[in-house]
């Protein structure tokens, strides 16, 4: 451990503990949460390791109030995290729609799990992935990142700050249960200070700061409580002086510029990965722990004498659109694989636009696929 | 300056109480945020030339509390209503109170749900017509200082928007006060629970104050209940000690740093 109590060195843990370590690697020393399957592990972690260097844990009494809590925490200036699961993300809802309105950097983790309902509170899911797009009222825009190892809980966690700070949304991170489970060994960085985004501070001085005058990449710059600024933030439409005004005009004004401020920025945004995808005939679109199923299945169906590649989504939301429109000027069939009744599939059919097949994959939950599955499905596909 | 308040209406005369109680404080007003949830007295938050937060309903409390604990150094206030802190927001209310998170929460209770027309709310006495309770409600009320007392607040008031030099003292008091610190402020609401009750105009609900109050300081909240026509026991009923979260936090803390 360095002097700061930040851990370094490779680490057999969990994912869920992973993602604790990269959330302090990443500076965030704030969380509240509540107690849930799978994702109880992170604030287990986070009560251990937050005392020790100086950060706040509290454990709130639902998950409501630990979302509103890293709101809060954020425009005091700390970075804030909070972590849960299917039934506490369907109650963070509506205020993650105030941390978008309000535009305050945060983290939320959902270590995904099999529902509906209570569903199968121990086994793996992937079945909130477009309650992540769509779950609060409105119109906004989110970014969501997919981990596929304990050791992307811990980077991805590093970068899901740096969004956060860098675009001024929640950003959330959406694991699942197999992944926030399984243990393997985990090399903790350190990561050096200038990887590390920090919000843009105002220039302005107090009176003349305007909380939501943005910036030419659409982000407004922003103070923090405590400071003199004295500035108000609503829920309600407002203007760019933060006050509300409730007309057409300015809803138009703001919520355009919430969506776009994600939209026109997502080839910074967006990433995945490609296995073997130059050559595809059919590729395999998969996120999470089913992208590693489907690695094996893809290089089983290459040992066949199938061209087939992987694409793994790493951003989820925005959706890598422009690269599977390109890939499917190329490839005959998509192959979507999801522990779900189909969500991602619908953006890769609605981006392949019909020049390639889409087939889904699906799985109710409680189990992964099995390699077999995906490989015939990759067979069906080309048949 | 333009504000959202009816006439007649009991919630400016305690937002200037606020005010005047930060200046006789003397407290530095730039360390200080105000948080305000959803309904008319939540809309307390953009008239004041603080940091000031409008929320969403109910949850003002647990944002505060994100606040307070990220910062101890501010001076958080929750400035809302009755059916804002005590139904949606009740959960928060009581653990706020039981983790003894030091901030002040200043409760408007005018016995309704006033922006959205003047549905019964948790505190509206029994008998008493509403736009949902057409016939006389039903349902009893919270007793809102035995409610956070017993949850564990420090500091516990409840004064009239007719007690405007008692509740401004009494808001200074409570914003110095560590812990925290509930001042409930009955206030009238002449456009919606007034209209339905047959209350008059808002120089009758003061009039009304002034007659049904009784000061007691240091009453038992549990003789704090509110019917229909009376009376109004007013007064500093709780102001005790108690290590705050952050004190016993700091604790648990340094103990993990020497580790």
């Amino acid at each position: 451990m360095s002097e700061e109590g930040i851990r370094e060195g490779q680490f057999f843990i969990n994912g869920d503990e992973a993602c604790a370590e990269g959330a302090i690697s990443a500076g965030c020393r704030f969380f509240a949460g509540y107690p849930i399957t799978p994702a109880t592990e992170i604030a287990e972690r986070m009560s251990r390791r937050l005392p020790e260097i100086g950060g706040v844990y509290v454990q709130m009494e639902d998950e409501i109030a630990s979302m509103n809590a890293i709101l809060g925490a954020s425009w005091a200036g700390v970075k804030a995290m909070t972590s849960t699961s299917g039934p506490g993300f369907s109650l963070m809802m509506e205020n993650l729609g105030l941390g978008v309105m309000l535009e305050t950097p945060c983290v939320v983790v959902n270590v995904q799990r099999a529902g509906p309902s209570t569903g199968l509170p121990t086994s793996v899911g992937q079945g909130d992935m477009m309650q992540a797009k769509w779950g609060s009222h409105g119109v906004y825009e989110i970014i969501a990142i997919v981990p596929s190892s304990p050791q992307e809980m811990f980077d991805f966690t590093i970068t899901a700050f740096n969004l956060s700070e860098k675009y001024r949304v929640p950003v959330l991170l959406m694991a699942d249960e197999t992944v926030g489970h399984m243990s393997e060994k985990v090399v903790m960085r350190r990561v050096a200070p200038e990887e590390l985004v920090q919000r843009r501070r105002p220039t302005a001085p107090p009176g003349k700061y305007w909380p939501y005058q943005p910036d030419s990449d659409l982000v407004p710059p922003m103070a923090i409580a405590g400071e003199g600024y004295r500035f108000h933030v609503t829920g309600l439409t407002h203007d760019e002086r933060g006050y509300p005004e409730m007309t057409a005009a300015a809803q138009e004004r703001l919520v355009r510029r919430l969506v776009d401020k994600i939209r026109l920025n997502r080839k910074d945004i967006i990433n995945y990965e490609e296995v073997g995808t130059e050559d595809a005939e059919v590729v395999v679109c998969a996120y999470g722990i089913t992208a590693r199923v489907a690695r094996r299945a893809v290089q089983q169906a290459r040992d066949e004498g199938i061209r087939a590649g992987l694409l793994r989504l790493i951003t989820v939301w925005p959706f890598a659109e422009d690269r599977v429109r390109e890939l499917s000027q190329q490839v005959k069939a998509f192959v979507v694989p999801e522990i779900n009744y189909g969500q991602i599939v619908l953006e890769v059919e609605r981006c392949a636009g019909g020049r390639a097949k889409t087939l889904l994959l699906p799985h109710m939950g409680g189990g992964m696929h099995q390699p077999q599955t995906i490989l015939e499905g990759i067979r069906e596909a080309l048949r | 300056m333009p504000h959202i308040w009816c006439a007649g209406c009991g919630i400016g005369s305690a937002v200037g109480c606020f005010i005047r109680a930060i200046d006789r404080t003397g407290l530095n007003a730039d360390k200080m945020a105000l948080v305000s949830g959803i309904g008319c007295s939540g809309r307390a938050a953009g008239y004041v030339r603080l940091d000031s937060f409008h929320t969403t309903h109910g949850r003002a409390i647990p944002f505060a509390t994100g606040l307070k604990l990220a910062n101890p150094e501010l001076n958080v206030v929750v400035f809302s209503g009755e059916g804002d802190l005590a139904s949606i927001g009740g959960n928060h209310l009581i653990h706020a109170a039981r983790r003894n998170i030091d901030m002040t929460v200043i409760c408007i209770n005018n016995f309704n749900y006033g922006m959205t027309g003047g549905q019964l709310g948790p505190t509206t006495p029994l008998d008493a017509r509403s736009a949902t309770s057409p016939y006389g409600n039903y349902e009893p009320p919270f007793n809102l200082p035995r409610l956070v007392a017993a949850a564990g607040a420090t500091f516990v008031a409840r004064w009239t928007v007719f007690h405007l030099r008692q509740l401004e003292r009494c808001i200074a008091e409570a914003l110095v006060k560590p812990g925290f610190s509930f001042v409930e402020v009955i206030a009238h609401c002449p456009t919606a629970y007034g209209r339905l009750n047959k209350q008059g105009q808002g120089v009758d609900g003061l009039r009304y104050y002034k007659e049904k109050s009784v000061v007691r300081n240091g009453a038992d909240p549990s003789e704090a209940d509110i019917g229909m026509s009376g009376p109004i026991l007013v007064g500093k009923f709780i102001d005790i000690e108690r290590p705050t979260f952050w004190n016993n936090y700091m604790q648990v803390s340094n103990k993990a740093q020497k580790k």
